[in-house]
């Protein structure tokens, strides 16, 4: 054989010995398997404890259309991937879990591979769902396996080319995901490390805090510094910085009221937020509410990596728009939210320091004058103050004077926004 | 585009004397909180009879609630009000249906028929005594003799914009808009040619408001057909 050729041939085996072995690792790869399930003494408490943990993880929001039986799959997760259909995770024995074990469920949480061994799409977040332990899988579990069993075969996802292709998750998975396990931090107090399991783990936060690179994964490197959510069209905030929705600063009690109510003394949840709250927080008890609370807020400090320049509007137009803003504002918003833009709070939040408006993405409160709405009906606020939707009632040169207006007034500092900034948000669909 | 130019003129109105000129005081009730409804439906729920926007004051409150339902549990499709909806309970939006069943407001003035008058009179037929068949029941036979609805649950068909009207019909024959089962008006919608649902629809947009708008009190009287929204069920799901 020649030399070059004998060259060619030598990469090519190294190469193909590469794929071989990533292929081999990520399916043979069984981590966690010798994990024990603990004895159980009292299976009811542990299935009421899986139905709270279901609660905590949402599980419901993805795993139950619009209408349809619950857990039995079915919604469409649009991705800029392609669109995912959730799976049927009822007892049924033809479309459902019903021949899963506890071991298989445990595999699915902590490994991301199904029961016949084929790897998950991340978008169910076992990087955030690895992190829960065998115990309150197993609770999962027992939950699940307790619901009525619904016949309802499961929707084959839609996912564009080459991602379609399940066996490229092995490189997905070499590259983002190590199953892991909480270790606490004995440094801390139990309240601390209950926070972050929660925040880690089941309540999987950063599925949309964080950024989310080329590929689909969080950055990891910037932790629950916010993010774009993918075609929602909503910016989920940096919870590690001041500038956004970092809670250092916060009076502990108005985060739990927050996340626990839906409203606060100085802030409302909306948008996708509003339904985390509406579905799982406010079902949570204030201990692990407040445990969640005392871990964002010990979260450092960071930069938000979103940088707003796009969103600057032509120098000559600032005073027009502005002008046009504080007309806005007077005949549509003040009665509500205050000449001065203090609000009337906790039905109507404060505009002024309002962080939601003054992140350098302005779209949430694009969004927020264009779609209105209500804050989540809650334990603690069953009968909410509901917002109109100004989107069939402005032009998108009106709402971006508007906003504009509200990101620079009463202290607030934040750019200006323009009309075609406004025109893109206005079409995107609410679901 | 009036709506645009009425609501906007109604709403800050409307909030400003709910909130007393200025003073920090919140009234804690219904209206207050139905701001977010009026943006829309017009203030206490009228509407206007040239937009797209239904008139929903004075609707029977079991018709409105079963509405706010099937948004939040998507039997019908329109998604600015499954976002308005998805997260209330089920006593929330009783008591938005309670309070827009409440109101009555003047109606507004009715469209001009935009058809010839044969088909205006084929549309005159169809609701006062449907389709010679007999597969298409009498408009009148379930929404009342006067078309203002039959408590509990079945709404009146008056003072509705014809763009509204022809959505709903089209809806329900397309498959895009359910009731609970059985679901009569997809039945009645699908026998319907699209040339009789225009006749219906501009017969109706045309009529000037009714005397007395009170929804009819129900009767004894069977209906036509079995419809599951007289039935639909008050539990939360």
């Amino acid at each position: 054989m020649k030399r070059p050729l004998r060259i060619v041939f030598l990469c090519a085996t190294v190469i193909l010995l590469l794929i071989a072995v990533v292929l081999a690792r990520q399916y043979l790869d069984e981590s966690g398997s010798n994990e024990v399930a603990t004895a159980v003494t009292d299976p009811v408490a542990q299935r009421a404890r899986g139905s709270y943990l279901a609660t905590a993880g949402d599980c419901m929001a993805c795993h139950t259309k619009r209408g349809g039986a619950a857990y039995a799959g079915g919604r469409a997760i649009p991705t800029p991937f392609g669109t995912l259909y959730t799976p049927n995770i009822t007892p049924d024995i033809t479309t459902g879990i019903g021949t899963w074990t506890a071991t298989d469920f445990w595999r699915a949480m902590h490994n991301g591979k199904s029961k016949d061994g084929h790897l998950l799409y991340p978008a169910f977040p076992y990087p955030n769902y690895t992190k829960v332990t065998r115990t309150d899988s197993d609770a999962l579990y027992t939950y699940l396996k307790a619901l009525p069993a619904e016949q309802q075969r499961n929707h084959e996802h839609a996912l564009n080319f080459p991602y379609n292709l399940r066996i490229l998750l092995t490189v997905w998975r070499a590259l983002y995901f190590r199953p892991g396990t909480y270790r606490a931090d004995t440094s801390r107090t139990v309240a601390w490390n209950r926070g972050a399991y929660l925040v880690q783990g089941l309540g999987h936060c950063a599925a949309c805090h964080t950024n989310r690179n080329a590929l689909g994964a969080p950055e990891q490197s910037a932790d629950l510094a916010g993010g774009l959510i993918p075609l929602q069209g909503w910016y989920a905030p940096s919870l590690t910085s001041d500038t956004e929705a970092g809670l250092g600063s916060w009076d502990r009690q108005h985060i739990v009221a927050l996340l626990g109510t839906g409203i606060s003394p100085r802030a409302t949840v909306f948008g996708p937020m509003a339904v985390v709250v509406g579905n799982s927080l406010q079902h949570l008890n204030e201990g692990d509410v407040g445990a969640m609370a005392t871990y964002l807020q010990s979260l450092p400090q960071t930069i938000s990596p979103y940088v707003d320049s796009a969103f600057a509007v032509e120098q000559g137009d600032v005073t027009a728009t502005l002008q046009l803003g504080t007309k806005l504002y007077g005949d549509q918003c003040a009665s509500c939210h205050r000449a001065d833009g203090r609000g009337m709070p906790p039905a109507y939040p404060p505009l002024a320091g309002n962080r939601a408006l003054t992140m350098a993405s302005p779209v949430n409160p694009i969004r927020m004058i264009l779609n209105g709405g209500f804050p989540p009906g809650t334990h603690g606020n069953p009968r909410p103050y509901g917002m109109p939707p100004f989107g069939p009632l402005l032009s998108d040169a009106e709402v971006a004077a508007v906003t504009s207006y509200i990101r620079q007034s009463w202290g607030n500092k934040a750019s200006l926004v323009a009309p075609t900034t406004v025109s893109r948000y206005r079409s995107i669909p609410l679901e | 585009m009036k709506l645009h130019y009425l609501v906007g003129i109604a709403l800050p109105l409307v909030i400003f004397s709910s909130t007393a000129f200025g003073q920090d005081v919140l009234p804690d009730s219904m209206k207050q909180r139905v701001v977010a409804c009026i943006g829309c439906h017009g203030n206490e729920g009228r509407a206007a009879s040239d937009g797209f926007y239904p008139r929903i004051a004075g609707k029977p409150a079991g018709y409105l609630l079963n509405q706010l339902i099937n948004f939040r549990e998507g039997r019908r499709s329109f998604p600015a009000m499954t976002y308005m909806t998805e997260l209330q309970s089920e006593a929330f939006l009783k008591e938005i249906a309670d309070y827009f069943a409440a109101q009555h407001p003047p109606y507004p003035a009715p469209q001009s028929a935009r058809v010839t008058p044969a088909i205006l009179e084929r549309g005159h037929v169809l609701v006062m005594s449907g389709d010679q068949s007999g597969k298409v029941p009498a408009c009148i036979a379930c929404h009342g003799q006067a078309l203002t609805g039959l408590e509990p649950a079945i709404p009146g068909l008056l003072g509705l914009p014809q763009d509204y009207l022809n959505a709903q019909l089209g809806a329900w024959k397309s498959g895009a808009r359910h009731a609970a089962a059985p679901d009569c008006m997809a039945q009645i919608a699908e026998r319907l040619s699209a040339a009789d649902i225009s006749a219906t629809v501009a017969w109706l947009a045309a009529q000037p408001a009714p005397p007395n708008p009170a929804a009819a009190l129900s009767t004894t009287a069977r209906l036509p057909m079995a419809c599951g929204s007289m039935l639909q069920s008050g539990s939360d799901r």
